[in-house]
């Protein structure tokens, strides 16, 4: 262990190890989404991730927001584990209707001012799910939507992106 | 055994395949009676609007079997009265097609949480909703025990569900789960669609498995049609299918080394696995691969460009991998929380016929890539691993393995490129109802794709049975026991879907 650490130390930071274009992209983004956040929140946005009945594609490309490479935290971004610290809530998912009530009680939990970004193709309107009896289909249906990223799943890069256009 | 059961009855023409007979309910009963005695493994069990099949698997010859039995009267005698793993599986039933199943131990409804607008969605006649009865959790009594309910929103980036914890200070004396949130009537919407638009719904059950949903869907309206993919076909979707596998592996060993607060693991792992997805993006243009596996073949073609890609992550895999299994292993503080942690007993992996890497770290010898050997696997074997202590540490050490395993799977594949076209052109109306069964191994375990066309070619019925539905039963066993702090690690170990279960 002690001979990964004093190399992962002494290396270059993975955040850079990105292909160029990518990594120039994601740096610019980076200090925009720095500057907005700045304005609006002092430097931290809280995130809380709802899962109202998605396929889990849109989780994984979530949860890769977390991973080294593009490291969301470098830009005061986190997830947070309630509702009650969260000052955006990422809802995926057609909404189905055994998660709609914990939906609404989930935003009605988070304290104001929120925001709501709905992620995904299903949770933007209601993908492949049209038309079941079990779902609700887009998350506006629910509750108010700030901003939506499309995407099945969007990318991270896409991820980021959005979350950029929602503090601009 | 399934000889003795079924050896007289003849075989539906219109099933492809594996042999589907039609039995009565003294026979079915005596299904019963066999997987109690645990001379037959229980596969799947669904329903339709007037019967309800099962799929049974017999270690002994590797044979498998499709029965079923007429339900138009209504009602039908439970499996769940004699093999434990049916009961939620006969539940669902119950509930989505009307089917009263006598016998059946558990009369509570499963997936549906009363907020549906009809009853019993895939009945022929749907009723209309009537008020739900509450849902009583089952008791448990004793002097400080305590409750911990959890979910269904959970704290972690993770689907949701909810769990129902009775502790005894910190050791957990029951765990109930009650899942359901995320069903998205997935098997009612199939019903009616085309082939291409069915595809997209299936790749859509699990998006961690989406290479092994549209296999298994595409080799069940294969074998339906009578259709074989062209050779380079079946080569990528196993490339596809292994970097899939890879993918999720590294994902998960690396989160349960975080659940066991070895952050660096995590790490690590979580660059192999970005570096994976990427490779995925460069060689078939979407991170999970998602309708790139497609009835007839494959959407995408490996160019030279994608193959470099993949060649050049397996020899980062290759470097960089065995150094941090070597770190898992070496690290005392991680094998504290993962040796002896959450044992699933071999008796009961085999009672629930338990699929992938929770079935293989408890001794039980299946994998559908080895044991029912399938396009691309029946000319390139893969190897199986099998370890017997069925704990947390079991459970991570089968998953290394698989991924070794699907590297030294990829280099051999990737070596010999087979040529030629990669999709047939698309296969006319079959005229008549054809209908076939099949097994395909996902990073999970085994999904079974039951695919029924019409005659104009569109899908009667489709049922999809994700490994999940015979792992989160035993999830509440393994954690039995166990401290609280200890169920994330158990949890993740397991990996269960939520969307895959709850369709």
């Amino acid at each position: 262990m002690r001979r990964r650490l004093v190399k992962n130390l002494l290396g270059e930071p993975c955040s850079e190890a990105l292909e160029p274009g990518t990594c120039a992209e994601l740096e610019t983004l980076g200090s925009e989404f720095r500057g907005a956040l700045e304005r609006r929140l002092g430097r931290s946005l809280a995130i809380r991730e709802v899962d109202a009945g998605s396929c889990n594609g849109c989780e994984l490309e979530i949860h890769a927001l977390g991973n080294v490479f593009y490291d969301l935290e470098r830009f005061g971004l986190r997830f947070v584990a309630s509702p009650r610290h969260a000052d955006v809530l990422l809802v995926t998912g057609p909404v189905t209707l055994n998660m709609r009530e914990a939906l609404e009680r989930t935003y009605a939990a988070t304290p104001a001012p929120k925001w709501v970004v709905a992620v995904g193709d299903c949770a933007a309107g209601c993908g492949v799910f049209e038309g079941s009896y079990a779902c609700v289909g887009a998350v506006s249906r629910v509750v108010p939507v700030d901003l939506v990223i499309r995407g099945c799943p969007p990318t991270p890069l896409e991820l980021l992106r959005g979350l950029l256009r929602l503090m601009s | 055994m399934l000889k003795a059961l079924f050896g007289e009855l003849p075989a539906i023409a219109s099933h492809r395949g594996w042999p589907r007979v039609e039995v009565g309910s003294g026979t079915w009963r005596e299904i019963g009676a066999a997987l109690r005695e645990g001379k037959l493994d229980l596969l799947a069990e669904w329903g339709d609007a007037s019967a309800i099949h099962c799929a049974l698997f017999e270690p002994a010859t590797r044979g498998v079997q499709i029965a079923s039995l007429d339900a138009r009267s209504g009602s039908a005698p439970s499996l769940a009265m004699f093999h434990p793993p049916a009961l939620r599986l006969e539940r669902t039933i119950a509930e989505l097609f009307g089917i009263d199943i006598v016998g059946l131990p558990d009369q509570r409804p499963w997936l549906d949480h009363g907020r549906w607008t009809v009853r019993a969605p895939l009945a022929r006649a749907p009723a209309s909703r009537e008020p739900p009865a509450e849902y009583v959790f089952l008791r448990t009594e004793g002097a400080g025990l305590h409750q911990i309910p959890v979910g269904p929103v959970h704290a972690g980036i993770i689907e949701p569900g909810h769990f129902r914890f009775s502790a005894s200070g910190e050791t957990v004396v029951r765990l109930e789960e009650r899942l359901g949130y995320t069903h998205k009537g997935i098997e009612k919407s199939l019903t009616g669609r085309t082939l291409e638009e069915a595809a997209r719904i299936a790749a859509r059950v699990s998006g961690d498995s989406t290479v092994a949903y549209s296999l298994a869907f595409a080799r069940a309206v294969e074998s339906a049609l009578g259709l074989e993919p062209p050779a380079r076909a079946s080569w990528l979707r196993g490339v596809m299918a292994e970097l899939e596998r890879i993918a999720n592996h590294l994902g998960d060993i690396g989160a349960i080394c975080n659940d066991a607060a070895f952050a660096m693991l995590h790490a690590e792992c979580g660059m192999l696995r970005e570096q994976t997805l990427r490779c995925c993006a460069r060689s078939f243009g979407h991170r999970l691969m998602m309708d790139r596996v497609v009835p007839g073949g494959v959407a995408a073609d490996l160019g030279p460009q994608g193959e470099q890609a993949i060649q050049a992550l397996l020899e980062r895999l290759r470097r960089e991998f065995p150094e941090l299994i070597e770190l898992y292993d070496n690290t005392a503080s991680l094998q504290d929380r993962t040796v002896g942690t959450g044992v699933v007993k071999a008796a009961l992996a085999a009672t629930f016929a338990a699929p992938g890497y929770v079935g293989r770290a408890s001794g039980r010898a299946f994998d559908a890539r080895s044991v029912l050997r399938y396009p691309p696997y029946d000319s390139a074997p893969v190897e199986m691993v099998v370890r017997e202590e069925g704990d947390v540490d079991a459970r991570v050490w089968v998953r290394i393995l698989e991924v070794k395993c699907s590297i030294a799977w990829l280099e051999k594949a990737i070596a010999a490129p087979p040529q030629g076209p990669v999709r047939l052109a698309s296969p006319d109306a079959p005229g008549a109802t054809v209908e076939s069964t099949t097994l395909v191994e996902g990073f999970r375990g085994d999904i079974l794709a039951y695919v029924r066309l019409d005659a104009g070619g569109r899908i009667a019925r489709c049922h999809l049975r994700d490994p999940s539905w015979l792992l989160w039963p035993l999830l509440e066993a393994a954690i039995e026991g166990n401290i609280v702090a200890d169920f994330p690690l158990c949890n993740k170990s397991f990996n269960c879907s939520y969307s895959g279960h709850d369709l």
